[in-house]
């Protein structure tokens, strides 16, 4: 094994237990703190359902940031809608044989790298050109984008401009699953790419990047509005 | 106090260039030693203050999942950054909520993250020095509480829930703010806010009855502590005597007298606003929260009902039940606590009101929605009924009724400008700021529609608008209370 391989395969199992138990953590933290008093933003659902029809079209339309301010939403829902299908594209690297809708999805895949580049472009120029955004943003902030932005682009590289040995770096990503280790080729672009990967995943339990899990605990968006009918005691949420 | 101008209103709202520092002066008075030793905290600032600030933070977040959440999952995106009215209307950058919020964040990721530990350059982190802790207590109490900026939010942070932490914390180390932690002392041994003993307000009310039957010629009663009426009463001491709150209390009394209702209320539970809330105190709370359960017991009533209030609408549609229930002693054919609008819209309904509308006919009308009862409690049965009951007592007491602009109203509403404890004078250039994105509005129904009154079901918004109005070119008597509204065009046929 060479030593380029040894290192990422040493990185992608850290960086693994590193998300995942991280996140988990975080989630356990959040489902645990109680919720001492009722405190939906109103006008709020009644019911159960209601609450969950609320929240499924907060995560997939992001209904309140579409009220707020169309440019932010333009920009952060292209990035996170693309952010999507190139993550299901990627899904092909990981699966033999590969599942037809992942297949079914790749013509779309190929283009949403470029729509995702354009959100994060969007949002990063507002970190500029907005005098309350620029205020607001902390080096971090800057940083986020910059290595979004740098994954996407290393990742279009490979694709039109200097091909990587595709076929090896999904034989490495199934041997890193089944524990039966391949060689990774030494493209710069691959491991400038993967290096990237590695620390977002790596960044992610400790940054902003809680938003995700932090979105369906927020008492705010997901209780019930039903404080009358049914007296809420801070143990149960 | 220093010298400000009243901003001019401009014919569109506009987003103002931020002016960092613009509103940094502004500081509520200190609580004197006494008021704070009454409601249980430090005298003044502790000697180890820092340390007793962080310990209080880690607390306060261990047992709220709204903070915990809050304080990881804000991206800085920017969408609140223009939502708050004391931005709209001071321009300084420290009243977007985002950095409202950040004030907090950034020492909570100092003290608590693993980022803010080793990295506090690149996330921003900042030690609690000093300097920090005069930012907290000058910028979260440039917060109304209002909740706007948590509907606007992508994940719901509602920045209300952080200056409610904040002040607890500012409570802890010494540092209370005097105007909310006074009347949270005299609360909670007189019964109301105003600290008027039971015989005044007795002698308030027979006045007012005298008052209303020398006017009508009707005897509407307003009793006090009658035991076994079937309702308690709880409202605004500023309803005893305030202008325009007294007309509200006076149209409560009429729309109760001519539905034939029994009803009281208590000299023990003489307020229906909880300041315990504003300070993030969910003791407090609670023991102003336990007076209103104790009053019910000891008339032995059947049922409760709020009058106009705001945050204290809040409070006893989402926290009553948990602070002080079950209250499984009262009527179950009723919600616990019921709002008087709801009673009042109930009665309508069923047509067991006279009205005559055209009594109001002098009167062009705006409704102004409280942002406590907006964005944090409910009227009805159904979404929104908290936007739908009020119009609807309005349009079944007046012909002449317009909307303001739609994100100006119902969800989106602008508070008044002197909301979640900031309703005193020594906040008065704030009160005023605040209230430039509401009184750009009202000027656009006044010049398109000829309003002439703005309806307000709130006790600090009719305060607060009696106040400001004249600065921005209004009068002082253009704010109006619901029940007045009502009250006026009830008929009552009893001859004298």
């Amino acid at each position: 094994m060479s030593f380029l391989t040894l290192i990422f395969v040493l990185l992608f199992y850290t960086a693994t237990a590193i998300i995942v138990v991280g996140l988990a953590y975080k989630i356990r933290l959040y489902a645990t703190t109680p919720a001492p008093l009722k405190i939906p933003t109103t006008p709020a659902p009644i019911t159960r359902r209601g609450v969950v029809v609320r929240m499924f079209f907060e995560v997939t339309l992001f209904n309140s940031l579409f009220k707020s301010n169309k440019w932010i939403w333009l920009f952060g829902w292209l990035f996170h809608a693309a952010l999507l299908f190139v993550l299901l594209r990627h899904l092909r690297y990981f699966t033999d044989p590969v599942w037809g809708w992942v297949n079914a999805i790749q013509p779309f895949g190929k283009y949403a790298a470029f729509i995702m580049i354009f959100g994060l472009a969007g949002l990063w120029a507002r970190r500029f050109l907005v005098d309350r955004v620029r205020y607001i943003s902390s080096p971090s902030d800057h940083l986020m984008l910059a290595l979004l932005i740098a994954i996407g682009l290393s990742g279009l590289g490979m694709k039109y401009v200097s091909h990587t040995d595709i076929v090896a770096v999904k034989a490495f990503f199934l041997g890193l699953m089944y524990f039966d280790w391949q060689p990774l080729p030494a493209d710069f672009l691959l491991v400038v790419h993967l290096s990237l990967v590695v620390s977002l995943m790596i960044i992610f339990p400790f940054s902003k990047l809680l938003h995700a899990p932090g979105l369906f605990f927020s008492p705010t968006r997901n209780q019930v509005d039903n404080a009358r009918e049914k007296r809420h005691v801070a143990s149960t949420g | 106090m220093v010298d400000f101008e009243t901003p001019v209103l401009k014919e569109y709202p506009v987003i103002p260039l931020i002016q960092p520092g613009a509103m940094a002066h502004s500081k509520p008075y200190i609580a004197k030693p006494d008021i704070q030793e009454k409601i249980g905290f430090p005298e003044e600032l502790v000697e180890n203050w820092q340390e007793v600030a962080i310990k209080k933070m880690g607390e306060l977040v261990g047992k709220s999942r709204a903070l915990r959440v809050f304080l990881d999952s804000c991206v800085k995106c920017g969408a609140c950054t223009d939502k708050c009215h004391y931005f709209l209307g001071t321009a300084d950058p420290k009243n977007m909520p985002v950095a409202r919020q950040d004030l907090f964040r950034d020492v909570y990721r100092r003290y608590f993250t693993f980022a803010g530990k080793y990295f506090p350059k690149l996330v921003g982190a900042k030690d609690l020095d000093k300097d920090m802790l005069d930012d907290w207590y000058s910028y979260f109490h440039q917060c109304s509480q209002c909740r706007r900026c948590s509907v606007f939010c992508p994940y719901g942070i509602d920045t209300a829930e952080i200056s409610m932490a904040a002040r607890e914390i500012l409570d802890c180390v010494g540092v209370g703010q005097k105007y909310c932690n006074e009347i949270i002392g005299k609360a909670q041994t007189i019964g109301n806010n105003l600290g008027l003993p039971p015989p005044a307000l007795l002698d308030t009310l027979e006045g007012l009855e005298e008052d209303i039957e020398d006017e009508i010629g009707v005897k509407v009663r307003l009793p006090l502590d009658e035991k076994n009426a079937d309702i308690l009463l709880v409202t605004p001491s500023a309803d005893f005597f305030a202008e325009p709150h007294v007309d509200g209390l006076i149209g409560y009394a009429k729309v109760f007298h001519q539905a034939g209702l029994s009803w009281t209320l208590s000299s023990h539970a003489s307020e229906a606003a909880n300041f315990g809330m504003f300070i993030g105190s969910q003791e407090n709370m609670q023991i102003l929260a336990m007076r209103i359960r104790q009053a019910a017991l000891d008339l032995g009533v059947k049922r409760i009902v709020f009058g106009e209030c705001g945050h204290a609408w809040r409070v006893a549609y989402n926290f009553l039940n948990t602070l002080a229930g079950p209250f499984d002693f009262l009527d179950p054919n009723y919600p616990v606590p019921q709002h008087i609008c709801e009673v009042t819209y109930d009665l309508i309904q069923r047509n067991k009101l006279k009205l005559d509308k055209s009594v109001n006919d002098d009167k062009v009308i705006t409704f102004h929605d409280s942002c406590n009862i907006a964005r944090g409690s409910r009227m009805g049965d159904m979404v929104g009924g908290q936007f739908i009951i009020p119009r609807e007592i309005i349009k079944a007491s007046c012909n002449h009724f317009y909307d303001m602009a739609e994100d100006t109203i119902k969800e989106s509403t602008f508070c008044c400008g002197g909301g979640g404890g900031l309703l005193t004078d020594d906040l008065l250039e704030l009160r005023v700021k605040g209230a430039l994105p509401r009184m750009e509005a009202l000027k656009q129904v006044v010049d398109d529609h000829g309003v002439t009154h703005m309806v307000a079901i709130c006790a600090i918004c009719k305060s607060q608008f009696s106040k400001i109005l004249p600065k921005y070119g209004f009068e002082m008597d253009q704010v109006i209370t619901l029940h007045q509204l009502i009250g006026d065009a009830l008929v009552f046929d009893e001859s004298p």
